[in-house]
């Protein structure tokens, strides 16, 4: 059974990743503590916010050594949301440049929408771009709820599950080994997203 | 494709579910928690939570449905929050960055302001900057005077001179995400959106414009989305007598071949 730790660095909708998480499984924690981390068989890491500041508050507040230790070195499953996913990249170019993680190859750039409105926020459909445990049972293109301005552009294209279109295509699902991201927002996309959240938690 | 989206609008007054004719009348409905829990239960896209009480008592005496008794908008927030996996906005009764900042930490995605913008327009460009555009909606009450569709305050009993498309786009400059906008005149009266208002709006601003008022039936919802640009179309008393009411809108609307998400069941 699936023990899930939350990570909290101050983003503001870890109470939603969490309300969802506990209707599927009991032992879920929102913690940045190393033994419970250590403890925990998958991750999670929510996030909202510009780039920078999240990375700035990542490296205050979550214990790097810990975490790369279950996650690079063990290789928990972990699931980064929205800004949780893009501060896996190299790098995010929001408000200036700044490092990310570093854990996938790739920066974080505004998304080119002509004359669209940004934040790109609404339900959009996202499409397969290869079969994944993280997809499954999910029908053909579902929808789920994003709120963004900025995605992940990838260095290495096989690192996409999915796509979505907003004016330009642009990543909304990346996997590399046991890491997962989402550019939208699973715990406010009810039925698909409580799917995926089912998916993640039975990956190992 | 970003789709259009179906929203249902629960209006609390005192702690109470209610449906409003026309802001004068209001009739009770029962508990907010389990209504929202039905609701998203039919897949609604969003939901719209206004809190139009004009004292402070909050009061669910009539608690007939086996939930505790709650006395606030904070915790009835927080309530909602754990049963609807969907964004939710939350209006009524803000009028400080304090206010906005206390609804988004106990649950709410977005919020919604209407007179306390008209008040001080310099409060949404706060917002705005603080919580970013995509969670400051501005809520637009209008109301028919000498044929003429001025916008309104305080629930529709102040006169404002803008027009609704002047001051749309003044709060879209400011940094709004969205506009819900909403006839007074149509609001209860089952007779269908003012079409002519939604489009006017919609097409003078570049930010999405949510139409509320006057749906009676589920044709008027289509109205909306296949005559006027707006991106989503509201409603709130039509949605609470019916069984399965969203999933019926929902379904009605696809199979009229608009861009929707499908209707949907959800089951966990």
């Amino acid at each position: 059974m699936a023990s899930v730790c939350i990570l909290d660095y101050g983003s503001g909708n870890v109470k939603s990743v969490f309300n969802l998480l506990s209707t599927l499984i009991d032992d879920v924690i929102i913690s940045n503590e190393p033994a419970k981390i250590a403890n925990a068989s998958h991750i999670v890491l929510p996030g909202v916010g510009a780039f920078g500041t999240a990375m700035r508050k990542i490296r205050e507040t979550l214990p790097m050594d810990a975490l790369e230790q279950a996650v690079l070195t063990e290789k928990k499953p972990f699931l980064g949301i929205c800004v949780g996913m893009q501060v896996m990249a190299s790098r995010g170019m929001e408000f200036g440049e700044h490092p990310g993680l570093g854990w996938i190859a790739g920066s974080v750039e505004k998304l080119d929408v002509n004359d669209l409105p940004l934040p790109h926020v609404g339900w959009n459909n996202v499409i397969r771009k290869q079969a994944s445990p993280l997809l499954e049972g999910l029908g053909g293109d579902p929808d789920f709820y994003f709120v963004h301005s900025f995605v992940f552009n990838l260095e290495n294209p096989r690192h996409m599950l999915a796509s979505t279109s907003y004016g330009e295509e642009f990543c909304s699902v990346i996997q590399h080994e046991n890491l997962f991201g989402v550019q939208f927002h699973p715990e406010k996309s009810q039925r698909t997203g409580i799917k995926l959240m089912k998916n993640f938690l039975s990956t190992t | 494709m970003k789709k259009k989206r179906l929203i249902p609008v629960l209006l609390l007054r005192n702690g109470w579910l209610v449906q409003s004719k026309q802001f004068r009348r209001y009739q009770n409905l029962g508990n907010p928690v389990s209504a929202v829990k039905r609701l998203s239960e039919w897949a609604s896209d969003e939901l719209i939570y206004l809190d139009i009480t004009r004292d402070d008592s909050y009061d669910l005496r009539r608690d007939d449905l086996g939930h505790p008794n709650r006395h606030n908008i904070f915790e009835i927030i927080e309530d909602v929050s754990k049963v609807a996996f969907m964004p939710i906005t939350v209006g009524g009764r803000i009028r400080s960055l304090q206010d906005i900042e206390k609804r988004l930490a106990l649950g709410a995605d977005k919020i919604s302001i209407n007179t306390a913008a008209l008040d001080e327009p310099q409060l949404v460009a706060a917002a705005a900057r603080e919580f970013g555009s995509q969670c400051i909606v501005v809520s637009i009450d209008v109301k028919v005077t000498d044929e003429k569709h001025p916008v309104v305050m305080r629930g529709g009993i102040q006169a404002t001179p803008y027009t609704p498309q002047d001051w749309a786009k003044q709060v879209e400059q400011l940094g709004a995400g969205e506009i819900l906008l909403n006839s007074i005149d149509r609001d209860g009266m089952k007779t269908g959106y003012d079409l002519e208002l939604l489009d006017r709006v919609a097409t003078h601003v570049d930010i999405p414009v949510i139409a509320c008022g006057g749906v009676g039936d589920w044709a008027h919802l289509a109205e909306a989305l296949a005559q006027t640009s707006v991106d989503a179309v509201a409603a709130a008393n039509i949605f609470h007598y019916s069984d399965q009411s969203i999933f019926l809108a929902k379904k009605y609307l696809h199979e009229c071949g608009h861009n929707v998400r499908p209707p949907d069941l959800l089951t966990i």
